[in-house]
């Protein structure tokens, strides 16, 4: 018998909130982003779990679908850092005060 | 709910020992790369620490019988996300160390730290107190008896049911292609908005920039 769904789901409930922590303390953007991708997992690992648990491929689906957009996210997201870098040449989250009023 | 934890432990130790173990090692290499990429005051270093969490990611994965899903876990994620994160990482020249000692808010690490032990406290009383949402526990997983296994049963899934979804990502994929070659694309000089680009003070040119002048001065000169 395999290991049962509470503990990935405790797991998955830690990571998550890990990735959160990351996000809302580090300055630097492409680390904020990995956190983001930290919490993406966190899901994923979520949903085969529940898959798992409730029989249903649904949940690994959906996993194939959160892929994808994570992908298409990545690469717009560091699209935006490159166009932000090149004008202001910072990558530090605290430094883009511009609508600060 | 300690009756809840003690009633976990107990169908921990009904588990045998390979998945025990298996599932230990996963969730230790998760954890601390998940908190090595947190930590580190590197980039380059974050980003080999969010690969070793998404190895673990989908050690887990087959460890829940979602063989498709590991592999393509380790071949985006660890193949293309994280590639183009260190392409950019290196493209930028950001790989300097970061001092994190240094804190402009004095309030936000503590209140941070305190906000995310609330939210997880709150994420897994209400998941003990619900006894994790489902009551009946399958173990075999969903693609068991089934012919083809769980690359069959996802790709029946992908193709009939979430048909429309599947084409829809097809779109998505080819916008976030365009916007980042539109956001990427450098203005040609005297055209468009850019022309008004501010310089912090003590930023140089692109090092690149200065080079095409250059050359661009010599084939004049020739």
């Amino acid at each position: 018998m395999s290991v049962p769904g509470q503990w990935f789901l405790a797991l998955g409930a830690v990571l998550f909130s890990i990735g959160a922590l990351g996000l809302l303390v580090r300055r630097n953007v492409l680390v904020m982003f990995m956190c983001v991708e930290l919490m993406l997992n966190a899901a994923n690992l979520t949903f085969v779990t529940f898959s798992r648990m409730l029989n249903d491929i649904a949940g690994q689906v959906l996993v194939f679908f959160v892929l994808v957009v994570a992908a298409a996210e990545v690469v717009v997201g560091l699209g935006l850092v490159v166009a932000i870098f090149r004008r202001r040449r910072t990558a530090t989250a605290d430094d883009l005060h511009l609508l600060k009023g | 709910m300690s009756a809840a934890v003690v009633s976990a432990m107990s169908m921990l130790a009904t588990a045998t020992v390979v998945d025990r173990l298996v599932f230990v090692v996963g969730a230790m290499i998760i954890l601390g790369g998940a908190l090595g990429v947190v930590i580190s005051r590197n980039p380059v270093h974050a980003a080999l620490m969010l690969v070793t969490t998404l190895f673990g990611v989908a050690v887990l994965f087959v460890e829940q019988q979602a063989n498709f899903l590991a592999a393509v876990q380790v071949i985006v994620y660890a193949g293309a996300i994280v590639v183009l994160f260190l392409f950019v990482i290196m493209f930028l020249g950001v790989d300097r160390r970061e001092n994190l000692g240094e804190e402009p808010l004095p309030a936000q690490r503590p209140l941070a730290i305190g906000l995310v032990v609330l939210g997880l406290a709150g994420l897994l009383l209400l998941g003990i107190d619900a006894h994790w949402a489902v009551g009946a526990r399958s173990v075999a997983g969903p693609a068991a008896g089934q012919a083809g296994g769980d690359v069959a049963a996802l790709g029946r899934s992908v193709f009939t049911t979430y048909l429309f979804p599947f084409e829809a990502t097809a779109a998505l994929l080819v916008i976030a292609v365009v916007g980042a070659v539109v956001l990427a694309r450098r203005p040609r000089p005297g055209y468009g908005p850019d022309e008004d680009i501010e310089e912090p003070e003590g930023a140089g040119e692109l090092p690149g920039a200065e080079r095409q002048d250059a050359e661009l001065d010599d084939e004049v000169t020739r």
